[in-house]
């Protein structure tokens, strides 16, 4: 049986304060907005850290074998190890708020998040991404019956299920894994022709004994990969039932019976708190310069919120740091 | 075989060597037809031998029937909570995995009577006359779950009438299907009120409220 504990020691994090005017406000605790809070109290910022939950989309990982310094840890354990650094330090903390408004107000900034409002001469955004919906019938009526978004949570309550997961990412490869041990059969419905996730998934997936023809989309193993597919319903009365697809070259539909849908088509950025405010691009994501700088000056960002190419844990640990250096530089010269 | 490594047992040790008034966990089981009973049974002792302030009491399910009765518990393997009196926090299931630290944190929570709740929370909480039961089925992979559960029992701890239960759904199959359970954390209050997600502490309480 496994037991995860990890107890950050010494902590030093105090309530925010609606009168104090912030050197910087952090919005997000994923990797960016942690790494970020270490490098802003380090330079001695009075540093705000805003946020919903403790860890961001890491807490949805279950194991993580390219963050270096680790050959593996869980995500869970990764995001403690983080919280564990920024609670040494005297910031002030504000969690289980998931919106803000941002606001420019006297060349500083307003944040009202809720009934609260809080004052700071600058802010990190690093809001990170959430799973981006289908946007097909039977997806929101049947979202906690058999619709799921967190494979790491729900995979055990599908055990001698058939389930489906959409998506053919490094996500979607990941939830396969984490059902395997739980379901009797997997589909892996993909849209594309093609697997785009990492070969080592793959190769995890087939050791695992879900020995899936991944190049030729053939029955085999536990999991049955169908490609060029999309999912135009999801059925079912009380409780997920089964899936309608459609092949996008023949246009030919099936249904297929299951008792479970997880969903990974990709992610959608927490950006919408920020459109009108900041440029975007066509993805929703913020823009931003080589330095971390958003389209407002004063305002900057990092990690997956962000229009840096790619979404990896360690990138957005080191854009955090990049975002915390350029802030503290913002201030020195606003100063 | 110990259910907790060393490294784990001597975070616990510092985590609990503030304890201020004496813990007891009360384990409900069975010899026969638990599979999960020995370990629950063996978590809970490797907990309670890690500070003097924690003592454990057992009981069968079905031959200690009294106790059974006056702590409420219909299934096992159970652990009741218990600090200077019964605050109502219970975990039915191993509460390993991520569960641990929200089994941790009840034993810190019932140790020092103190939620720690917003003070407009305590009001409301203040104004419950009748029984609420909180039910928060979770699984042990789970990241978000724990928050839930240590939500519903600062609840407890504020109003005797409120009972917060911890269930591992995959240990109680009967239970996940009764309650279609296909998401976690995913909350019952009172039969009445069943929410998936773990709400923040305004949104939890307004559901509570409202059963």
């Amino acid at each position: 049986m496994d037991i995860i504990f990890d107890v950050p020691q010494g902590l030093k994090v105090n309530p925010p304060s609606a009168d104090n005017l912030y050197d910087v406000a952090i919005i997000g605790s994923g990797p960016a907005g942690m790494t970020a809070t270490v490098y802003c109290s380090r330079k001695k910022l009075d540093t705000l850290l805003i946020t919903k939950d403790i860890g961001g989309q890491v807490l949805l990982t279950s194991g993580i074998e390219n963050y270096m310094g680790y050959q593996y840890v869980t995500g869970k354990e990764l995001s403690d190890k983080f919280f564990g650094q920024i609670a040494q330090f005297p910031i002030a903390l504000l969690s289980d708020i998931s919106v803000c408004k941002l606001k420019l107000s006297k060349g500083n900034f307003s944040l009202s998040c809720g009934e609260k409002k809080f004052s700071a001469k600058s802010v990190i955004i690093t809001t990170g991404k959430r799973s981006k919906e289908l946007g097909v019938p039977g997806e929101k009526e049947l979202l906690g019956r058999g619709v799921a978004y967190c494979a790491t949570c729900d995979a055990p309550l599908f055990k001698d299920r058939i389930v489906a997961v959409i998506g053919g990412g490094n996500s979607a490869l990941t939830a396969a894994i984490d059902l395997l041990s739980y379901s009797t059969k997997i589909y892996l419905i993909n849209v594309a022709d093609t697997i785009q996730g990492d070969p080592v998934l793959i190769e995890k997936i087939s050791a695992a004994g879900g020995s899936a023809d991944f190049y030729g989309g053939k029955k085999s193993g536990k999991v049955e990969i169908i490609f060029d597919s999309e999912i135009t319903e999801i059925k079912g009365e009380k409780t997920v039932e089964a899936i309608s697809l459609k092949n996008i070259k023949t246009q030919q539909i099936r249904q297929i019976s299951v008792g479970g849908v997880f969903i990974e088509v990709g992610l959608t950025p927490n950006s919408e708190f920020v459109k009108g405010i900041l440029h975007l691009n066509a993805s929703g994501e913020i823009i931003i310069d080589c330095n971390s700088r958003t389209s407002v000056p004063g305002v900057f960002a990092a990690g997956d919120v962000t229009s840096v190419q790619d979404k990896q844990i360690i990138i957005a640990a080191g854009e955090g740091a990049k975002a915390a250096l350029s802030a503290y530089r913002y201030l020195l010269e606003k100063k | 075989m110990s259910v907790l490594d060393d490294k784990v047992k001597s975070s616990v040790k510092k985590d609990l060597s503030n304890l201020k008034n004496n813990v007891k966990l009360i384990l409900f089981s069975q010899e026969i037809e638990c599979p999960s009973c020995k370990d629950a049974s063996s978590l809970a002792e490797e907990v309670a031998a890690l500070t003097d302030k924690i003592s454990v009491e057992k009981y069968d399910f079905v031959l200690n029937k009294a106790q059974t009765e006056h702590y409420k518990i219909d299934k096992i393997p159970a652990i009741a909570v218990v600090g200077v009196k019964d605050f109502g926090i219970r975990f039915y299931g191993v509460p390993g995995g991520f569960e641990f630290s929200s089994f941790i944190d009840a034993i810190k929570l019932v140790s020092s009577g103190d939620s720690g709740l917003a003070q407009k929370t305590k009001e409301e909480l203040s104004k419950i006359t009748k029984s609420v039961l909180i039910k928060i089925f979770v699984t042990l992979t789970c990241p978000y779950c724990s928050s839930a559960v240590k939500l519903a029992n600062r609840f407890a701890i504020e109003n005797d009438l409120v009972l917060s239960e911890m269930v591992v759904a995959t240990e109680f199959p009967h239970l996940t299907h009764k309650y279609n359970v296909f998401s976690v954390p995913k909350v019952v209050i009172n039969e009445t009120v069943e929410f998936e997600g773990a709400l923040p502490e305004e949104k939890f309480l307004e559901q509570i409220l409202k059963a």
